[in-house]
């Protein structure tokens, strides 16, 4: 834990709604990623996942807001950095892209200018070595006659090409961190495959960290070294991608993998799904929040559930969950009656 | 890597380009257009166009009917009204510059920094803009000139601090717009400061509709500064300019309905052509209209 290049402990962030009202959007969380890692971060939508993401570089908007909890990257407290040595740290050492490639390009500026920009706000470096630079970085992320791209406006571009130059941009600087929100959801499956590939590839040559937050657990088995499952503003299990896809401990994990379509399933079966809705962020909730819908908790019956949070237990190497259920003898006894 | 294109590359013209010839196949822009650069090719080669001294007294020639000597006829003191509306179009530009650029630039200005600034900041702004919108227009300009003494400078300069507001409300909405989107943000987690968002990214992004709105407030200010020259608060005799021309020539409005007639077309034509091509700049700006 000690190496590791970002780390954040009891992590809350909420969103006030209004006088005695706030959203908690994410709830105390703990996460780390070493260098050179590929996270995944996983949870349905409105598990808080996102926010969570924003948090991280401190990019929660009013009223939006963390409350609590401290985000280390090497070391240095980010949470302490004043808005110049954040401004200089952003583009710098991490880097984000987001969901919706096409909107987050400035629509009134051509590419090139757009790639340009962070290296010339944060490297000494004349116009001219920034643009050839922009065109160099562009045919790195796959992007066809780059020279003539660079003139391009961003309506002229398509999702994945916009994802792409998301991805330059993001990386022009070789962050030491990337973080991409959902950068293949809005995109078609054909395309999806492309962009995943270039990210990993990118960040495996630059040796960037990257933390990859998604709602598919195929994307995150294809990437991923390590995956972290969101449920309600909190991490619920986290570990290895191989142990949580072949032994998930969580029964929400377990969920998720049975939820996913697969090829070669059984035809004309239905998918299957995990009844019931997150629940209300803004109502606080004594017990374990997965608990209402949780199928473990009906077939145990177990009264903790109800009453307090789990902590979180060892269930293999590097691998933690926190459900009552899923720990130690229970669990065995589970697996029987399964 | 075994990355495959995503689709074709299509050469691109350059985005003003596009934007010149969606303008000239817009009627409306076109002849607003047209009229525009008739007023600055007229107010550039004055001297050159003018058959008369504008300032030329003659008092034989007083009140003549349009002729061929004199083909708009002449004024009370004997000047030809040809020569003066010419060299009227250099006042008429002067006025539509200096004040769109005084409230262009305080109100963007303002618009930004309301829009885009802390609750604190935006609060003084916008009930300041308030105050200055529930004073009547007119008022508000008679009392600048009131204060600074009537010429066509203080003018221009007070019709140029009553279009304050318009702009600052137009920026501030749009810029409330624009700082929700995507690109925004993520601009700042590529570390730009809060200025180089507000400068840099958001600013460009509210440019088409200031545009539009500059069309469309140029004429009205052209119109009021004329209208100051007409109740004597503006431009001073013997200046050409078409209000002041219209008080001097009033009196003579049954007896010599040229001396009316000519500087009330110019101001007419020049507004009308103002206005339909702000409308124009709309249709093409509007991205709604389809790119």
């Amino acid at each position: 834990m000690s190496k590791a290049l970002l780390a954040i402990q009891g992590v809350k962030t909420e969103f006030r709604l209004g006088r005695a009202r706030a959203l908690q959007a994410v709830q105390g969380v703990d996460l780390s990623i070493s260098a050179g890692e590929i996270v995944g971060l996983v949870g349905e939508s409105g598990s808080g996942k996102s926010v969570l993401a924003l948090s991280m570089l401190r990019l929660v908007q009013p009223p939006g807001q963390i409350t609590d909890g401290h985000i280390l990257f090497d070391g240095e407290d980010v949470m302490q950095m004043s808005a110049r040595a954040l401004s200089a740290w952003r583009g710098r050492d991490v880097g984000m892209i987001f969901q919706q490639p096409q909107s987050c390009l400035n629509p009134v500026k051509r590419i090139g200018w757009q790639v340009a920009e962070p290296l010339l706000r944060h490297e000494k470096i004349g116009r001219k070595a920034a643009w050839a630079a922009a065109i160099d970085l562009l045919r790195a992320v796959g992007i066809p006659a780059p020279e003539e791209k660079v003139l391009a406006y961003p309506h002229e571009l398509s999702g994945g090409q916009a994802q792409r130059v998301m991805i330059a941009i993001a990386l022009a600087l070789k962050p030491r961190l990337l973080i991409a929100d959902e950068p293949t959801t809005a995109l078609d499956v054909t395309i999806q495959a492309q962009i995943l590939e270039l990210l990993s590839e990118r960040c495996r040559t630059l040796g960037t960290s990257l933390l990859l937050v998604t709602h598919d657990l195929g994307v995150v088995a294809r990437i991923a070294d390590r995956v972290a499952v969101m449920y309600a503003g909190r991490i619920v299990e986290e570990g290895p991608v191989e142990a949580m896809l072949t032994a998930p401990s969580h029964p929400y994990t377990k969920g998720l993998i049975a939820a996913a379509p697969q090829l070669g399933q059984a035809q004309g079966g239905r998918l299957k799904d995990i009844p019931g809705a997150i629940p209300d962020l803004s109502r606080p909730y004594a017990g374990c929040a997965f608990a209402p819908r949780c199928e473990l908790r009906q077939s145990l019956s177990l009264k903790a559930c109800d009453n307090a949070q789990p902590a979180p237990t060892t269930v293999g190497s590097a691998h933690t969950v926190r459900c009552f259920g899923a720990a130690g003898s229970i669990q065995s006894e589970m697996r029987v009656t399964s | 890597m075994s990355l495959v294109l995503d689709e074709p590359i299509m050469a691109t013209p350059p985005r003003w380009r596009m934007f010149l010839l969606r303008l000239l196949r817009n009627r409306s822009a076109l002849v607003g257009g047209t009229i525009l650069l008739l007023l600055v090719l007229s107010a550039l080669f004055a001297p050159l166009l003018a058959p008369y001294d504008p300032f030329k007294v003659n008092p034989i020639q007083r009140l003549r009917p349009p002729s061929w000597d004199h083909f708009m006829g002449t004024d009370e003191v004997g000047r030809d009204l040809f020569s003066r509306l010419i060299f009227g179009t250099r006042y008429f530009l002067l006025i539509c510059v200096v004040t769109a650029s005084i409230s262009a630039s305080i109100g963007t200005l303002l618009g930004l920094l309301a829009g885009a600034g802390s609750r604190f900041v935006e609060n003084l702004i916008m009930r300041v803009i308030d105050v200055m919108l529930a004073f009547p227009y007119i008022l508000m300009v008679l009392v600048v000139v009131a204060i600074l003494g009537p010429s066509l400078w203080t003018g221009m300069v007070s019709i140029g601090i009553a279009g304050i507001p318009g702009y600052a409300r137009l920026v501030r909405s749009a810029v409330l717009t624009v700082r929700r989107e995507d690109y925004v943000l993520s601009a700042r987690a590529l570390g730009a400061s809060e200025s180089e968002i507000l400068f840099g990214t958001i600013l460009p992004n509210v440019v088409s509709p200031l545009i539009v709105y500059l069309a469309f407030s140029m004429p009205l200010a052209a119109l009021v500064t004329s209208s100051l020259s007409f109740i004597g608060l503006g431009t001073q005799p013997p200046a050409p300019e078409w209000g002041a021309m219209l008080v001097n020539s009033r009196t003579y409005l049954f007896s010599a309905w040229w001396a009316v007639a000519g500087p009330g077309m110019a101001l007419f034509i020049s507004i009308f052509g103002l206005n339909i091509l702000g409308n124009g700049l709309r249709d093409v700006l509007d991205p709604r209209s389809g790119r």
